[in-house]
């Protein structure tokens, strides 16, 4: 098989997971779009351990790596979203917008310097 | 010697932080009451009494020593390595020196004796008695000074002093704007003076007034012209001469005692001494001398005037300074040095006892008015005779002392203003001749008692001589000046001193007080100084200078009868009323002195103040707001950068991508 098919399925897998992940509204298909990156750099990883022979079987061995990884993240990722829909009944990542300034306080309030007044008359 | 010396002006110099440090707590361990401690239980008054006293002593024995053996004592304390001209520091006591230093320590004493009862239970008495050991010491050290540095130090060390006691009840604003005044005006000058030090110290190569005077003769007439001119600034800086005066009325705000340290001993007298010290120099350049008489002329009889139209006792007798020391000046620009030094002296007594004199009338009266006095000689005797004969002694009365040192200056004027130019180089000769035999001719008439003294006195004034055997080249017009303005001098003189004894001393009293004599340490420090206010002149009979000529004398006398009897016909028509009515309209001109501070208000103050607002409002507006605006720049650019960060972490990933994106392709293109 050429080596060609696997890499090119890979980048769409990671353009469509890349897509995902910078345009999708909703929190999970996020996590879902993070889980398609990953899996389209697994595939690389297998087809270029397959490509180059190796004999210790290193690409493969780091997918097993990057699959347990994965597991941890999305299962993280899925609580923070839990949380995030407790709190607010939502999960569109659109109004997530915490690490905004605050823009009723801004952070340095704007403290006008007066003019200190001489002390000489 | 030169111990004798270095102790006389340590002495009160340590006196001033021993004073200030322990004065207090003395007063506490010798059990007196810490607001108004008795005399000899007051720890501040001790400290500064006793220095003083030694010093007296000291500066007696210097005087002696000097009068039995003439001649000059230098010594050196130490050298200043500056990399160029070294600073010698180095004391010297010659006749000058002496005479002027015992008379210093003397009016000193007199004055800290005074203030112990002026300024009872004043809350800051510790530190004014430590101020006044610390002025006097300053004096001390300018008088005994062998280098002109030393010198400076000492002036400077006066001028800050002088400004801590005219403030000293600073609580009243306009007390320490004199203070302020004064300190700025004398300052004014003494740039002048520390420029010319410069001028002559690194073009003689030494800072020492002996080597000075030495090499001066090698010195270009430039050099020494500027020199002088720029020494003369300092000079009517300090002694408070014609375009630098308005400091010395006003610093009548500080306490009376002050007033007559300031007037008598130190401050004033300083710049007299300076000149009189640095005489060859002055006496090379007549361009220095013109201006120093054309100064003197205008400040003695504009002052005089002024005096005439004062309401105020204190501010007639600084008027009063300002002309007679311009009395000085005007006798040093014609050749008369000791008539001037002499001056200098009686003056410095008669002066002090005015001030303390005036002290006790102010005490009594407890005000500062001519107007509220009156009637005064029957309560209080012993301050009557002593400022009547301060009064006399100012006037020119024979025989007070004020008349012979006057007359000798007049003298000397008439004799300028006669012969012209050359007539001061014949007196100068004369007095070569009489130097050698002058000393031994003591007046057979002088008391006793005091037959050491006018010795030591009249010694020390010919030795003197030999430093005034130059040359004076006054223009014969500048002389006649000179001449005609202290004739004039002596009649108003008269006329105010005559104004000023009448309104205190008789007619009805015109206040609400009780007449009494003030306290005894007070009366008696008066009537101590009137001896020597009266009887200093007859010291100067054994000197050709010094004594008084039938001719000019009698011409004074009948001035001052003149002024005085004028003053005392106005005053008899009615008692109650002021002489200074006769005056008119020009009476509000002479009281503001010519509106002299009016006009330094219009052409100096007001253009300064205007500057310094503009440059107030340059800072505010041009430096604050660059830096203002740095701040504003910086904070409308970080606004821009703050509109991306919105809090949607989709939009960072996608620069985060898009920056990735344009690396990797600038990567690929470009290598």
């Amino acid at each position: 098989m050429h080596l060609a098919y696997p890499t090119v399925v890979a980048a769409l897998l990671f353009s469509v997971g890349v897509y995902g992940v910078l345009a999708r509204r909703n929190a999970i298909l996020v996590l879902m779009s993070v889980e398609l990156m990953l899996n389209a750099v697994n595939l690389n990883l297998v087809t270029f351990d397959i490509w180059y022979q190796d004999r210790l079987h290193g690409g493969q061995v780091l997918t097993l790596f990057t699959i347990v990884i994965a597991a941890a993240e999305i299962g993280l990722g899925l609580a923070i979203v839990l949380l995030v829909y407790r709190n607010r009944r939502m999960v569109d990542v659109d109004r997530l917008r915490d690490l905004a300034e605050d823009t009723a306080r801004p952070a340095e309030v704007e403290r006008e310097a007066e003019p200190v007044e001489e002390a000489a008359p | 010697m030169i111990w004798l010396a270095s102790l006389a002006v340590s002495l009160p110099f340590l006196a001033a932080f021993a004073g200030m440090l322990f004065g207090p707590s003395l007063t506490r361990v010798l059990g007196g009451r810490p607001e108004a401690p008795a005399p000899l239980r007051n720890g501040p008054a001790l400290i500064a009494c006793l220095p003083i006293a030694v010093s007296l002593v000291l500066a007696a024995v210097a005087a002696f020593v000097v009068w039995r053996d003439p001649g000059e004592r230098t010594g050196e304390l130490t050298v200043i390595q500056t990399g160029s001209v070294p600073i010698r520091v180095g004391l010297q006591v010659d006749g000058l020196a002496a005479v002027v230093g015992l008379m210093v320590c003397c009016v000193a004493l007199a004055v800290q004796v005074y203030s112990v009862a002026y300024m009872r239970g004043d809350r800051r008495y510790s530190s004014y008695a430590a101020f006044v050991s610390m002025f006097t010491a300053a004096m001390l050290l300018v008088v005994y000074s062998g280098d002109l540095l030393v010198l400076y130090a000492g002036w400077e060390v006066m001028g800050i002093c002088s400004y801590f006691l005219i403030g000293h009840h600073w609580e009243d604003r306009a007390n320490s704007r004199a203070a302020v005044k004064a300190f700025l005006v004398t300052r004014l000058g003494d740039v002048g003076f520390l420029l010319g030090i410069l001028v002559l110290g690194t073009q003689a190569g030494s800072f020492e007034i002996d080597e000075i005077l030495r090499d001066q003769g090698a010195l270009s007439g430039t050099t020494t012209t500027v020199a002088a001119l720029l020494l003369l600034a300092g000079v009517a800086g300090k002694s408070a001469q014609f375009p630098l005066h308005t400091w010395l009325p006003d610093a009548m705000a500080g306490p009376t005692p002050i007033s007559a340290l300031i007037h008598a001993a130190t401050m004033v007298a300083a710049g007299i001494y300076v000149v009189a010290r640095l005489y060859d120099v002055f006496v090379t350049s007549t361009a220095a001398l013109t201006v120093l008489a054309v100064a003197a002329v205008i400040s003695m009889v504009g002052a005089a005037l002024a005096a005439l139209a004062q309401d105020d006792l204190k501010r007639v007798l600084a008027y009063s300074t300002i002309s007679q020391l311009a009395v000085m000046a005007a006798g040093l620009a014609v050749g008369a040095y000791n008539p001037a030094i002499f001056h200098l002296l009686t003056h410095g007594a008669f002066k002090a006892l005015l001030f303390l004199s005036a002290g006790c009338v102010i005490v009594v009266a407890g005000s500062n008015l001519l107007a509220h006095y009156g009637g005064l000689r029957r309560g209080m005797p012993i301050t009557f005779w002593s400022m009547t004969v301060g009064f006399a002694a100012l006037a020119g009365v024979p025989p007070f002392s004020g008349w012979f040192s006057k007359d000798s200056v007049i003298e000397a004027a008439q004799h300028a203003a006669l012969h012209g130019g050359e007539s001061t180089s014949a007196t100068a000769l004369h007095r070569f001749s009489v130097d050698d035999t002058s000393s031994l001719q003591w007046p057979g008439d002088v008391v006793p008692t005091f037959q050491k003294l006018p010795s030591a006195y009249q010694s020390e004034l010919s030795i003197d001589l030999r430093a005034a055997t130059a040359v004076v080249d006054l223009p014969a017009g500048v002389a006649w000046l000179v001449y005609l303005g202290l004739l004039l001098t002596v009649a108003l003189t008269a006329a105010y001193a005559m104004r000023a004894w009448l309104m205190t001393f008789f007619g009805e009293p015109r206040g609400t007080y009780e007449i009494r004599e003030p306290s005894r340490f007070m009366s008696w420090t008066v009537a101590a100084l009137a001896v020597p206010a009266a009887i200093l002149g007859f010291f100067g009979l054994g000197k050709e200078d010094l004594r008084p000529h039938l001719g000019a004398a009698l011409l004074s006398v009948l001035l001052v009868a003149v002024g005085a009897g004028a003053a005392y016909l106005l005053w008899n028509r009615d008692p109650a009323l002021d002489p200074a009515r006769a005056l008119g309209g020009v009476r509000p001109v002479l009281a503001r002195a010519f509106y002299v501070d009016e006009l330094y208000a219009v052409a100096i103050v007001r253009p300064v103040q205007a500057l310094a607002r503009y440059v107030v409002t340059f800072d505010r507006r041009q430096v604050d707001g660059a830096v203002v605006g740095t701040g504003r720049g910086a904070r409308w650019l970080g606004g821009l950068l703050r509109v991306p960060q919105n809090g949607n972490a989709q939009t960072y990933l996608t620069g985060l991508l898009a920056g990735v994106v344009v690396i990797v392709a600038g990567v690929v293109i470009f290598l």
